[in-house]
């Protein structure tokens, strides 16, 4: 197949010229390549193509909670939102800390066959925080991480050898970074907001209490750690210090976290419930610098879909987490690219290159050789979020309504055309 | 008139909608006084009172103010503990909704559940009290009492002391008290205190002497037992002699100052009790203000219905 007439997104710049694929990998490029017989020619003039967006932090609730969403759904709601690599963390029922459950959604992401799912497995048995999970049985079934997201392992003593023993088999510990004392029920930010709306607010400092733990076994074991979702200054600066001292951490934030802050929460909208919370305007803008600098490696979504009935409810009773597969790379175009803080290549990096990277994943660049993973949107494309238009499942959005720019338009993954869906 | 179907805070209301809550409390309460019990500007209509915490003054309180007024009137209580098992507020609104009853009456532990309602139902819903939300007819029975004994609130200040970080009561008084244009001084531990309050107007004292410098109001707010075994503060006594207001703290505020409390008063802990006993106590006066004024906001949100 002959990608033709698009501009390209490659690691040093974007350039004009079509991309030939052939057996499911990236074969060459050239100006206008004529089609060999029998091979197909996608006309994507006007559009740009980015390597096969990556997104390491996705719940996709299956098994246990397909009412909120399921493999198939997820993997829809993905590749329409230009993934073709997606990572599911293990907060499902069971807890994935087995190689049984790997395995289950391995083999049914590829019966559903729309995009590459990486099953992430718990860190301990149940999300218990006792004993450390069947780390060597997972990763031989296809886990790419371990992760206990939604809470931290308390007991430090357990998450040092968690991360050592997570390392004799190549994985990474993605640590959710949370004091669970300092939390003690708070479900949004410590600030005026909490304050004016009179919900229990929750610290910068119990984020930041951990990420700095993290950080400190990191340092002391001289192995990696990945912190997930930052939304703290105070955190981004402390994930700083420590890379600039060689400390081997890597770091991802959410589009939520450099869009919004708790000002969103002012009306109660269920929506607006995350997990960290939005934070103030100064940490909004220390996450955007954290990104431009490098401080932060990737842009996820933490997609975290939920049935209607997990958000008509009270704010203090509603589920945490916001759906963002569909709306994350055209939200990090619109808010990093568009408005000059990023190019480009470097949002490339950020929801591509640099999570294949931190997990040792094949793709996330496009180079003679690699899969065909490609993510072609028009740019220019303006669109208004209406998550009744979702795949996915979870509606549950704070940005229905936004006007945003960037439409993924094909989603390719090892060569194949996976959205627009076939019919 | 309140221009908006329900009276979720004071947060929205205007100064004006305040005043005219005050006014026809203030008639109320002559009303009350001269044992006008039987009045008819609610016949015909229903009123429903949903708690979902305990309460014994508050309903009571709007229970008698909707039958004064001729409503019929019909309690639920809901136990805390079955709230998040049981039917969700938004079934149980659209249940008394069907019923088609004029008015809900809520209390909650969770902040904006009122909110919640009043969009889901046909009803005129009443905050009465939601988590560290608002309770906005308390803060009017506490304006309706300052209101008859000092004419206006425009000018006076107001001291707050007590567990404001957890205080509905504290928030609707800071909120209704700016608008009408009185002042706010805070004063409680550090652990009880609310982030960036201060940018919402009240004045955040560093010792009971400041907040209570020529304040014309002292008012206390109820110490929770349960703050202290959180570890907000290290025993009751500790509190009482720290930050509670005795005599003695209590010359630095204006001679004559009036003392109140929305209660239930823990004795010698937030006030002594020569305090609430002494000649300026307004906390029994303040509970008949709560009947009038609760018959006021029944009033005027009946009279928006066109």
């Amino acid at each position: 197949m002959i990608i033709h007439g698009a501009e390209v997104v490659l690691a040093n710049g974007v350039k004009k010229t079509d991309i030939r694929i052939e057996n499911g990998k990236i074969l060459g490029f050239g100006k206008n390549l004529s089609p060999r017989a029998g091979e197909e020619t996608l006309d994507c003039t006007g559009l740009t193509v980015f390597p096969g967006l990556i997104d390491m932090h996705v719940h996709l609730r299956d098994p246990g909670f397909e009412y909120k969403e399921d493999i198939e759904s997820g993997s829809r709601a993905a590749v329409k939102g230009g993934f073709t690599q997606i990572c599911c963390m293990p907060n499902t029922k069971p807890v994935t800390d087995n190689k049984v459950t790997v395995t289950y959604i391995r083999a049914r992401a590829a019966q559903v066959g729309l995009c590459k799912i990486h099953p992430i497995g718990a860190i301990t048995e149940g999300q218990e925080g006792k004993n450390l999970a069947a780390i060597g049985a997972m990763k031989a079934a296809g886990a790419v991480a371990l992760s206990e997201d939604g809470k931290s392992v308390e007991n430090t003593g357990l998450m040092a050898n968690a991360i050592r023993y997570a390392a004799d088999f190549g994985l990474k510990c993605l640590c959710h970074c949370e004091d669970a004392s300092l939390v003690d029920g708070g479900v949004v930010h410590e600030g005026y907001y909490a304050t004016l709306t009179g919900l229990k607010g929750s610290l910068r400092a119990a984020e930041d209490i951990l990420i700095a733990r993290e950080i400190c076994l990191a340092e002391s074991l001289g192995l990696p750690v990945h912190i997930c979702h930052v939304s703290t200054y105070s955190g981004v600066q402390l994930i700083r210090e420590a890379k600039a001292r060689g400390v081997q951490v890597t770091a991802e934030t959410c589009p939520h976290y450099f869009i919004l802050t708790d000002a969103a929460i002012a009306d109660f909208d269920t929506n607006t419930k995350v997990n960290p919370p939005l934070r103030e305007e100064r940490d909004r803008l220390a996450v955007i610098e954290g990104l431009r600098d490098g401080t932060i490696d990737c842009i996820v979504t933490d997609h975290a879909p939920h049935h209607a009935d997990d958000k008509n409810v009270e704010y203090n009773y509603a589920a945490f987490g916001i759906s963002g597969l569909e709306t994350s790379f055209a939200l990090s175009y619109t808010a990093l690219v568009r408005s000059g803080i990023l190019t480009p290549e470097a949002l490339a990096k950020k929801m591509s290159t640099a999570a294949a990277k931190i997990l040792g994943l094949e793709g996330g660049v496009i180079e003679a050789g690699a899969p065909a993973d490609l993510t072609i949107a028009d740019l220019n494309e303006a669109w208004t979020i209406d998550p009744a238009s979702f795949e996915s499942k979870g509606k549950n959005t704070p940005f229905a309504g936004r006007e945003v720019f960037g439409r993924v338009k094909y989603t390719v993954a090892d060569g194949e055309v996976k959205y627009p869906f076939a019919r | 008139m309140i221009a908006s179907k329900d009276l979720l805070g004071l947060c929205p209301l205007s100064a004006e909608e305040i005043e005219e809550i005050l006014s026809l409390g203030l008639e109320f309460k002559k009303a009350l006084k001269r044992g006008e019990k039987n009045r008819s500007e609610l016949a015909g209509k229903s009123v429903v009172i949903l708690f979902y915490e305990n309460s014994t003054r508050t309903r009571t309180s709007f229970e008698l103010a909707a039958k004064f007024l001729g409503a019929h009137v019909v309690n639920i209580s809901v136990a805390t503990s079955s709230v998040r098992k049981g039917e969700t507020l938004v079934d149980t609104g659209k249940t008394l909704d069907a019923m088609k009853n004029d008015f809900i009456v809520i209390r909650h532990p969770a902040g904006g559940a009122p909110r919640l309602l009043a969009k889901t139902v046909k009803a005129h819903v009443i905050n009465a009290g939601d988590g560290m939300n608002e309770h906005p007819t308390q803060a009017l029975l506490d304006f309706l009492t300052m209101k008859e004994h000092f004419g206006s609130l425009g000018g006076l200040k107001v001291a707050i002391l007590g567990d404001i970080r957890h205080s509905r009561v504290a928030k609707s008084n800071l909120y209704g008290l700016k608008k009408l244009g009185a002042r706010v001084s805070m004063y409680a531990p550090r652990t009880l205190m609310p982030a960036g309050i201060d940018d919402m107007g009240a004045e955040i004292c560093r010792s009971r002497e400041e907040a209570l410098a020529d304040a014309d109001v002292v008012m206390g707010l109820r110490i929770q037992l349960e703050r202290q075994h959180a570890g907000n503060f290290p025993s009751l006594g500790e509190y009482a002699k720290y930050y509670g207001v005795n005599a003695d703290v209590l010359k630095f505020a204006k001679p004559g100052a009036l003392i109140m409390h929305p209660g239930p008063v823990n004795r010698g802990v937030e006030l002594t009790s020569a305090l609430i006993d002494g000649d300026t106590s307004r906390i029994e006066e303040q509970v008949l203000s709560g009947v009038a004024v609760r018959m006021a906001v029944l009033t005027l949100l009946n009279k928006e219905v066109v």
